[in-house]
C-alpha cells in the first residue's frame, strides 16, 4: 500500500512561535520552549526567548500548548452524493479548526468509493480543495453489500488508504474472512463497523432503562462485542491487521483486551462522545444524540475511558457525521445517525477528561495524534527537521458550543449546550496556517 | 401549563386537580343540550398519523362539548402521504391559528417536536410505544371514580408491555398515585431495563395476581407472531389470558380497547361487572375535556383580562 494524502497546500510561513508549552509525549517534551517554523519544517526548539529567525512573525503563545496536530481515521465528508452534509472542503476546514493535520474519509457515499476510478476521482477533488490532507478509505465490499469484494489492489494503486465498509457491517462471516485473505496482497488494513443487525435490529439508541422508558427499540451491547469477537478470531486466522472502529461497550473493550494480550495485530478507536456522554443524553430525544454505535450505559463509558487509557483502544477518532438540518429536525426513530466531531474532539476531550484528571494530557495527545499510523500515515512529531505540524490550543478559552459558528457545513453537535474549557486557537500543516482564530494577529 | 406531552408534566397534584375537573364536566353528558360554551370559537386540530378510532372520536367529543371547532386530518389521502415533513405540516396546521393541536403519531418524541415548532398548544395523543397522557389520566380517573384513593392499590399490567405507550404512561400515573405496579408478559416483551425505568415489578407469570386490587391488560397485536415475540396466541392466552377462573370477585379488570375477546381477555370477563371498559371510555370525554379546557380556557380568560387593561 502507497496511501495518499491529498491537499491544496499554500503559502509556507516563517513564524517563531514563542513560550509555548510543547507536549509531545513521542519526543518527551512537556516544557516551555521557542519553536522556529521554516519551509514547511520545525527548524528549532529552543530555550524560551531564544528562538530567533529573520524575518519570520513572532507569535507569543504564553499559556498556549503545542502538540503535534491530530490525526482522525474516521470521517464521513459526504462525497461524492451527498454534498448538501459536507463537502471535501467545508469537512477540511472543520478538521483544520479542530487542529487536525489529516483525516481519513470513509467510502460510504453516494455511489460508494468501491472501484479505482472513483477513488482516484475523489483524492483529485481533494487535491483542488482540501484545505488539509485527506486520504481516502475504500469499500471491502461492492456498495458496501457485504457480499462481492472491491478491487483492493486497484484501490491500493489510487492511493486508499485501507479498506472499509463503515456504516454497515461485513454481516457474512466467509466475505470477511475471504477480504482478510484477499488484501494480503496489497498488504493493507480492514477497519471494521462491527454490529449484528441480527440483534441491534437497526434501533436507534442502546437498549437499557433509557429505551425502555422511551418505549424504543434498543441496540444491545453484544451486538457490537459478538461481531467484534468473531472478527478478531478471524484476523488471527488469517494473521491480518484489523482496525476496530468507534468501540462503544465494556465487552468489547475486553474482546480487544484479550485478543491484543494473545498477540491479534489489533488497533481500534474512541469518539469523544463514547468517552463523554452516556444514553442518557437521549432521554430527551434529541436527535443530535443519535449516532451508531449508539451512547451506551454509563458502565460501558467508562469502560470505554479504561480502554483508552491502558491502549487497548489504541486512538481518539470523532466518526464526524454531517447532516442537514431538516434530516435531523425529525423524530428520533426517522433522524438519520451521527454527529459532527472533528471542531469539539480536543476540546471536549481536554475539558471532560485532561481537565478532571482522568486523562493525562501526554495520553491525550498521543490518542489524538497516532490513529493513522495503522494505515501508513506516521503520527507527527515536534522535532526540529519534522514536518511544521503543530496545533496550538488555548487552554483557557472557554466556549459554548453552540448552534453556529461551525466551519462544518452542517450543525448536528451532540454537545452542542454545553461549555468547554479550551479551545484550538492555530493549526499549522506543514508550515501552512491552515487555521487561525485570531491568534497570530 | 401550556402543552401535555407526558404525566410526568403534571406531577400528582396536576393530575388530581385535572381530574377534579373532569369531575365536574361529567354532569355535561346528561344537559339536554350536552355543551358548556367554555371554548366557543377555538379552534382545535385533531392531526393523527395513525388510526385511532376511540381516541380520535373521544377528543373531538370533548372539544364539542366544550363548543371548540374541530377539524381532523388524518395522515392517510393528505399531503403527508405525499411525504410532507411533520414540521412543514405543523406549519401549514399553524397558519390556522389553532389553539391547540392533538397529535398521535408512530414515533417517540412527535409531540415534543410538534410543541417545539407551533404556538399551540400541543396535546400528545400517543408517541410511538413512549407515552399517551390522556389514557393514563382517564385510567386514574376511572378508578379515583371509585375509589378514595390509589395510595397502596396493588395494580398489575398484564401484556406486550414492550410496544405500550399505554402501559408507559399508566403505570407512571398509576406510580404518580402511590400505587404498587406489577408488570407482567413474556420476557420478550417485556424490555430488558423496564422495570427500573418505570419504578415497577416485574414477573413473568400469573403467580401473586390473585393480591392484585386491579388487572390491567394490555391488547395483543397479531403482528407480534410474526416478529417472534411469542410463539402463538394459544400459549399466548394459556399463560396469560385473563379467564373467570383466574379472577377472584373482588378484583377489577381494565383494558385500553380494542379488545381481543378470548385472546388476553376472555368474553365473559369482558361482559362481567367487574370489567371497567365503558367507564374507562366514558371517563376518556370528561378527561379530555379537562386537558383542554386546563390547557385553553385558562390562557384565554388571561388574554381577555389583558385586552381589558389595555
Amino acid at each position: 500500500m502507497s496511501p495518499k494524502a491529498e491537499w491544496i497546500g499554500g503559502q509556507q510561513a516563517d513564524l517563531v512561535i514563542a513560550n509555548v508549552q510543547v507536549v509531545d509525549p513521542r519526543e518527551g517534551l512537556n516544557s516551555v520552549h521557542d519553536l522556529v517554523v521554516s519551509r514547511g519544517r520545525i527548524t528549532e526548539i529552543t530555550a524560551p526567548g531564544a528562538g530567533k529567525l529573520d524575518g519570520a512573525q513572532v507569535i507569543d503563545a504564553t499559556g498556549r500548548l503545542a502538540m503535534p496536530a491530530f490525526t482522525d481515521p474516521h470521517v464521513h465528508f459526504r462525497t461524492p452524493g451527498q454534498e448538501h452534509k459536507e463537502t471535501i472542503s467545508t469537512g477540511t476546514a472543520a478538521a483544520a479548526a479542530g487542529g487536525y493535520c489529516l483525516v481519513l474519509a470513509m467510502p460510504n457515499t453516494t455511489p460508494a468509493v468501491d472501484n479505482p476510478e472513483l477513488l482516484r476521482g475523489v483524492l483529485a477533488r481533494a487535491s483542488e480543495e482540501a484545505v488539509i490532507p485527506m486520504g481516502q478509505m475504500g469499500a471491502i465490499t461492492k456498495g458496501l453489500s457485504g457480499s462481492e469484494l472491491t478491487e483492493m489492489s486497484g484501490m491500493a494503486d489510487a492511493g486508499a488508504a485501507g479498506f472499509t465498509d463503515d456504516g454497515m457491517p461485513v454481516a457474512d462471516a466467509g466475505v470477511l474472512r475471504r477480504a482478510f485473505r484477499y488484501q494480503e496482497a496489497v498488504n493493507g488494513v480492514l477497519a471494521l463497523h462491527e454490529e449484528d443487525h441480527a440483534l441491534s435490529m437497526g434501533a436507534s439508541l442502546n437498549e437499557g432503562s433509557v429505551s425502555a422508558r422511551l418505549g424504543l427499540r434498543g441496540q444491545p451491547g453484544v451486538a457490537e462485542s459478538t461481531m467484534i469477537l468473531r472478527d478478531l478470531e478471524l484476523a488471527d486466522l488469517e494473521g491480518s491487521k484489523i482496525h476496530i472502529q468507534h468501540v462503544s461497550t465494556a465487552g468489547s473493550v475486553r474482546a480487544i483486551r484479550d485478543a491484543k494480550a494473545r498477540g491479534v495485530q489489533v488497533t481500534a478507536e474512541a469518539s469523544p462522545h463514547h468517552l463523554l456522554l452516556s444514553d442518557e443524553a437521549c432521554s430527551t430525544l434529541d436527535s443530535r444524540a443519535k449516532m451508531n454505535p449508539p451512547l451506551r450505559s454509563e458502565d460501558d463509558r467508562l469502560a470505554v475511558i479504561e480502554g483508552l487509557l491502558d491502549g487497548t483502544l489504541s486512538c481518539i477518532a470523532t466518526d464526524h457525521a454531517p447532516h442537514a438540518l431538516d434530516e435531523k429536525e425529525q423524530p428520533f426513530e426517522e433522524a438519520p445517525f451521527g454527529t459532527t466531531g472533528l471542531e469539539t474532539a480536543f476540546s471536549a476531550v481536554f475539558d471532560g477528561l485532561v481537565e478532571p484528571g482522568v486523562l493525562a494530557l501526554e495520553t491525550a495527545v498521543e490518542r489524538m495524534t497516532g490513529g493513522c499510523e495503522v494505515f501508513g500515515f506516521p503520527a507527527p512529531r515536534i522535532k526540529e527537521g519534522e514536518a511544521a505540524n503543530i496545533v496550538l490550543f488555548d487552554p483557557s478559552d472557554e466556549w459554548v458550543v453552540g448552534d453556529d459558528g461551525w466551519e462544518s457545513m452542517s450543525a448536528n453537535s451532540c454537545f452542542a449546550g454545553r461549555s468547554l474549557k479550551g479551545r484550538v486557537a492555530t493549526t499549522i500543516v506543514e508550515g501552512v496556517v491552515v487555521f487561525d482564530r485570531g491568534g497570530l494577529k | 401549563m401550556k402543552h401535555l406531552i407526558s404525566v410526568s408534566d403534571l406531577g400528582r397534584e396536576g393530575i388530581e386537580r385535572l381530574l377534579d375537573r373532569a369531575s365536574t364536566f361529567s354532569s355535561v353528558a346528561e344537559r339536554e343540550i350536552q355543551k358548556v360554551p367554555a371554548l366557543r370559537g377555538r379552534l382545535i386540530v385533531n392531526l393523527f398519523y395513525e388510526a385511532s378510532t376511540r381516541t380520535t372520536s373521544s377528543f373531538e367529543l370533548a372539544a364539542k362539548r366544550l363548543s371548540a371547532d374541530v377539524i381532523s386530518v388524518r395522515s392517510s389521502g393528505s399531503s403527508v402521504e405525499k411525504g410532507e415533513s411533520l414540521k412543514d405540516t405543523i406549519a401549514t396546521l399553524d397558519a390556522y391559528e389553532p389553539a391547540a393541536i392533538v397529535v398521535r403519531h408512530p414515533r417517540a418524541g412527535a409531540a415534543g417536536l410538534v410543541a417545539k415548532w407551533t404556538d399551540a398548544s400541543v396535546i400528545n395523543a400517543g408517541d410511538g410505544a413512549r407515552a399517551h397522557p390522556t389514557q393514563a389520566l382517564l385510567d386514574v380517573h376511572t378508578l379515583r371514580s371509585r375509589f378514595e384513593s390509589l395510595d397502596g392499590m396493588n395494580i398489575w399490567i398484564v401484556g406486550d408491555i414492550a410496544h405500550s405507550r399505554v402501559a408507559r404512561s399508566t403505570a407512571a400515573a398509576f406510580r404518580l398515585m402511590s400505587a404498587k405496579v406489577t408488570l407482567c408478559g413474556p420476557p420478550t416483551l417485556l424490555p430488558p431495563g423496564i422495570g427500573q425505568a418505570l419504578g415497577c415489578e416485574v414477573r413473568y407469570d400469573l403467580v401473586g395476581m390473585e393480591k392484585a386490587d386491579v388487572i390491567y391488560s394490555l391488547r395483543m397485536q397479531h403482528e407480534r407472531m410474526a416478529g417472534g415475540d411469542v410463539p402463538s396466541l394459544r400459549e399466548y392466552t394459556q399463560m396469560y389470558g385473563i379467564t373467570p377462573e383466574r379472577l377472584s370477585p373482588h378484583q377489577l379488570v381494565m383494558h385500553p380497547g380494542p379488545v381481543n375477546r378470548g385472546v388476553e381477555l376472555d368474553g365473559a370477563v369482558v361482559d362481567s361487572p367487574q370489567c371497567l371498559m365503558s367507564e374507562q371510555v366514558a371517563a376518556g370525554v370528561d378527561v379530555r375535556m379537562a386537558v383542554l379546557y386546563e390547557l385553553l380556557a385558562g390562557e384565554r380568560s388571561q388574554r381577555i383580562e389583558d385586552v381589558a387593561a389595555a
